[in-house]
C-alpha cells in the first residue's frame, strides 16, 4: 500500500498547479473530475427545484407558488438541468474523460484542448439557463416556462420576454460542448486504442460510449438546428414554426424528437456499460454475451433513431403511420431485454458480493426494467391516447432515467471513488444510501403510476383533491430520496477525511479492466509506454 | 498483459485521427444542413400525402362520382391583430364524392387601413387531406382590401371517391374546412388597430 502511494506522488511531480492545473487542463481525469464536481452542483440545483415542485404538490390547492407559471418554470428548469446539466455532464463528459482513454489503454484523449473548451463551455452554458431563469418569459412572470420540450406557438408567441432566448442560446452552447466531445471520444476510441485491443476486445463501457457519442453526433445538430429555427422565429420574424407565414408547429415537434428520443438512449448507454462492469466485477465472471451486449446497444442506438414519432401520437399521425411507429418502439425491448438478460446470466452461478456498487447495479436493473416494462405499455398508440401527458409518463420515464441513469451514476461513483480519489467509502454508507435511495425513489415515483392511470395530467401546479393522497406520498418519497443524498455527502466526507487508502484494485479478481493495473489514484499520466493486450477478458 | 515499449509513433495514427475528426464534423454539418432542408421536405410531404391534414390541389375535376355523402363544415378564424370580418355564406354543405362543389366566404376589412392577409388553412379528420381537393381557393394569393372593403371568396373543391376506399375513413361523415386568416408578414402598414393588450385573441 505505501509503495503505491509514494508511485502515485511521484508521478505527480511535474504537473501544472493551482488554479491553472483546473483552467487550463488538458488532462483527461482532472477534466472528468471537474465535470462530475459540475453535475453534481447542477444535480443539487436541478433536484431542489424537484424538491419545490413536490412541497407545493405535497396538497392540493397553491400552498408555496403564489403565480402558477412560476411552478412551470420550475418544471422546465429542472428538466433542462437534469438532462443537460447532470446526467449528460456526469456519465459522459465525467465517467467518461475518466475511464475511456484508460479503458482502452490510450494516455489521454485525442484532443485535449478540445477537451478543455468542452468542458468549460458548460459553466456558461448553464450560467445562461439560471439567468433565463431570472428574466421575464411570459407575460407577468420570470423564467420559460414550456417544458423541456419547448414546443411552440407557447415558445414562439407566448413567451415575448427574453428567458427562452437565453435557453436557446444556454442549449445551444450546451450542444456545441457535447458535440466537440463526442467527436474527440469517437477519435480516441477509433484511433487510440492499446497495441492489440480491437473493437471485439473493447470493454462495455467504451463501447457504451462510442454508441453515446455517434447518437450525440447525429441527434444534437438536429436539436440546434430546430432550436436555431425558433430563435429566428421569435425575433427575427421568419415564420418555419408560425401557420402565418406558412409554417407548421408539429415540424417542430418532428425534430424535436428527432433529437429528443436518441437523448434519452444518449443518458442511459453510458449507464449500460458501467452496471456491466460492475455486475461483472462483483460476479466474479466476464460478462455474459458480451458481442451481443455491445451489439445490442449498437442496434438500440441505431433503432433509437426511427421511432420518434412515439412522443407524438396525439399530434394527428395516420394510422398506419401510428401501427408502424407502435411496432418500431416495441422493437427497442429486444436489444434490451438481451442486456437485461446477460446481466442476470452473469451474476448466475457467480460468486457474487453484494457491495455498494453490486447493489446500486442491481437496484439499477430492476428500476430500468420497471421503466422499460411501462415504456412498451407506452409505446402503444391506443394506450398512449389516454395516457399522454399524465403523470403515468412521468413515473415512466423517471423510472429508466432517475432511477436508471441516476442509479448508474451512483453506482459508478461507488465503483470507481476509489480508483479516481484514491481513498475508501466505507461500504456501508454506499449501501445505507442505496436503501434510503431506493425506497425514497420508489416511494416518490410508484404511485405516479396510479395518479396517472387516473388521469392526473402533468404540468400542472394544482390537482383535485382525488389525487391528494398518493401525491402525499409521492411528497414523502422525494424527501427520503433527498435524506440519502446527505449519506451520500457524509460518505464522500469520510472518504476525505479519514484518508483510508484504496489499494490498486480494491475489488479484487473480479474487475479485469485496465484501470485497475493502475495506481489509485492513477498517475498524472499513464501509459507512457502503451499496455500491449492479450487477453480476452473484458 | 504485459507491457512492452511503446512502438515508433505512427503517422498513420495522426492521419487516421485527422480523417476521423473530419469525418465527424462532416456529419454534424449534414445533420444541421438536414434540420434545415427539413423545413421544405416537409412541406412537400405534407402537399403530396394530404399529412396534417394538408388539402390537395387540382385543376380538373373528379371523372367519376360516387353515392356517398359527406357533409363538409366550414370554419373561420382571424388571427389576433387583424380587424377583418370572415365568415362563410353557409355553415355546411352535402356533397357526393366526385362532386364538384363551389361555395364563398365573406371577407371585410373593418378597419381604417388596407391590409393584406393571407389564409391558412387545413382540414379535419386530418386523414381526410388526401382526398379533399381544391380546384379554386381565395388562400391561394395574398388578398389586399382597402378599409371597408367586402369580398365575396370562392372555394371551388371536390372530395376525391378514392376516400371510400380509404378503411381508416369508413365511419367518417363529415369534414371540417378550416381557414385562418393571418396578416401578411411582409405587409409594411401596421396591421393591429387596436393596440389594448387586454382584448381577448379572435382565435
Amino acid at each position: 500500500m505505501a509503495t503505491a502511494a509514494a508511485t502515485a506522488h511521484d508521478a505527480h511531480a511535474h504537473h501544472p498547479t493551482g488554479w491553472r492545473r483546473w483552467v487550463l487542463s488538458t488532462n483527461h481525469k482532472d477534466i472528468g473530475t471537474m465535470y462530475l464536481i459540475f453535475g453534481l452542483v447542477a444535480g443539487l440545483i436541478g433536484g431542489a427545484l424537484s424538491i419545490a415542485m413536490r412541497l407545493e404538490l405535497q396538497e392540493p390547492g397553491l400552498q408555496y407558488f403564489t403565480n402558477p407559471q412560476t411552478y412551470n418554470v420550475f418544471v422546465t428548469g429542472h428538466g433542462l438541468i437534469m438532462v443537460f446539466f447532470l446526467v449528460m455532464p456526469t456519465l459522459i463528459g465525467g465517467f467518461g474523460n475518466w475511464f475511456v482513454p484508460i479503458m482502452i489503454g490510450a494516455p489521454d484523449m485525442a484532443f485535449p484542448r478540445m477537451n478543455n473548451i468542452s468542458f468549460w463551455l458548460l459553466p456558461s452554458s448553464f450560467a445562461l439557463l439560471l439567468i433565463s431563469l431570472f428574466v421575464e418569459g411570459a407575460p407577468g412572470s420570470n423564467g420559460f416556462g414550456g417544458g423541456w420540450t419547448v414546443y411552440p406557438p407557447l415558445s414562439t408567441s407566448g413567451h415575448p420576454g427574453p428567458a427562452l432566448d437565453f435557453g436557446i442560446l444556454s442549449l445551444h452552447i450546451a450542444g456545441a460542448s457535447s458535440i466537440l466531445g463526442a467527436i474527440n471520444f469517437i477519435t480516441t476510441i477509433l484511433n487510440m486504442r492499446a497495441p492489440g485491443m480491437t473493437l471485439h476486445k473493447m470493454p462495455l463501457f467504451a463501447w457504451g460510449m462510442l454508441v453515446t457519442a455517434f447518437l450525440l453526433l447525429l441527434s444534437l445538430p438536429v436539436l440546434a438546428g430546430a432550436i436555431t429555427m425558433l430563435l429566428t422565429d421569435r425575433n427575427f420574424g421568419t415564420t418555419f414554426f408560425d401557420p402565418a407565414g406558412g409554417g407548421d408547429p408539429v415540424l417542430y415537434q418532428h425534430l424535436f424528437w428527432f433529437f429528443g428520443h436518441p437523448e434519452v438512449y444518449i443518458m442511459i448507454l453510458p449507464a449500460f456499460g458501467i452496471v456491466s462492469h460492475i455486475i461483472s466485477t462483483f460476479s466474479r465472471k466476464p460478462i455474459f454475451g458480451y458481442l451481443g451486449m455491445a451489439y445490442a446497444m449498437v442496434a438500440i442506438g441505431a433503432v433509437g433513431f426511427v421511432v420518434w414519432a412515439h412522443h407524438m401520437y396525439t399530434a394527428g399521425l395516420s394510422l398506419d403511420t401510428q401501427r408502424y411507429f407502435v411496432f418500431a418502439t416495441m422493437v427497442i425491448a429486444v436489444p434490451t431485454g438481451v442486456k437485461v438478460f446477460s446481466w442476470i446470466a452473469t451474476m448466475w452461478g457467480g460468486s457474487i458480493r453484494f457491495t455498494a456498487p453490486m447493489t446500486w447495479a442491481i437496484g439499477f436493473i430492476f428500476l430500468f426494467t420497471v421503466g422499460g416494462v411501462t415504456g412498451v405499455v407506452l409505446a402503444n398508440a391506443g394506450v398512449d391516447r389516454q395516457l399522454h401527458n399524465t403523470y403515468y409518463v412521468v413515473a415512466h420515464f423517471h423510472y429508466v432515467l432517475s432511477l436508471g441513469a441516476v442509479f448508474g451514476i451512483f453506482a459508478a461513483w461507488y465503483y470507481w471513488f476509489p480508483k479516481m480519489s484514491g481513498y475508501v467509502i466505507p461500504d456501508w454508507i454506499g449501501r445505507l444510501h442505496f436503501w434510503i435511495a431506493f425506497v425514497g425513489a420508489n416511494l416518490l415515483f410508484f404511485p405516479m403510476h396510479f395518479t396517472g392511470l387516473a388521469g392526473m395530467p402533468r404540468h400542472y401546479v394544482d390537482y383535485p383533491d382525488a389525487f391528494a393522497g398518493w401525491n402525499r406520498i409521492s411528497s414523502i418519497g422525494s424527501y427520503i430520496f433527498a435524506l440519502g443524498l446527505l449519506v451520500f455527502f457524509y460518505g464522500v466526507f469520510v472518504a476525505f477525511s479519514r484518508k483510508e487508502r484504496a489499494g490498486d484494485n480494491p475489488w479484487g479478481a473480479g474487475a479485469t479492466t485496465l484501470e485497475w493495473t493502475l495506481s489509485s489514484p492513477p498517475p498524472f499520466h499513464q501509459f507512457e509506454t502503451l499496455p500491449r493486450i492479450t487477453g480476452s477478458d473484458h | 498483459m504485459t507491457e512492452t515499449p511503446r512502438p515508433s509513433p505512427a503517422p498513420d495514427r495522426s492521419r487516421a485521427a485527422r480523417r476521423t475528426v473530419i469525418a465527424c464534423a462532416a456529419t454534424v454539418a449534414g445533420m444541421v444542413g438536414l434540420s434545415y432542408a427539413a423545413v421544405p421536405l416537409y412541406r412537400i410531404f405534407c402537399q403530396a400525402t394530404g399529412f396534417g391534414g394538408t388539402p390537395q390541389v387540382a385543376t380538373e375535376g373528379s371523372k367519376t362520382t360516387g353515392e356517398r355523402v359527406f357533409t363538409v363544415r366550414f370554419d373561420s378564424n382571424v388571427a389576433p391583430g387583424l380587424s377583418w370580418r370572415f365568415e362563410p355564406e353557409q355553415p355546411t354543405v352535402d356533397v357526393k364524392v366526385g362532386e364538384t362543389t363551389t361555395i364563398f366566404y365573406k371577407i371585410t376589412n373593418t378597419g381604417s387601413q388596407p391590409v393584406s392577409a393571407l389564409a391558412s388553412f387545413n382540414v379535419a379528420p386530418e386523414l381526410t387531406g388526401a382526398y379533399f381537393t381544391k380546384l379554386q381557393c381565395f388562400c391561394f394569393n395574398e388578398i389586399t382590401l382597402k378599409a371597408g372593403e367586402t369580398l365575396e371568396a370562392p372555394v371551388v373543391f371536390y372530395i376525391d371517391p378514392a376516400i371510400t376506399k380509404d378503411r381508416d375513413l369508413a365511419t367518417a361523415s363529415e369534414i371540417t374546412l378550416s381557414y385562418t386568416i393571418f396578416p401578411s408578414k411582409g405587409s409594411s402598414k401596421p396591421v393591429a388597430e387596436n393596440n389594448d393588450p387586454t382584448r381577448k385573441p379572435k382565435l
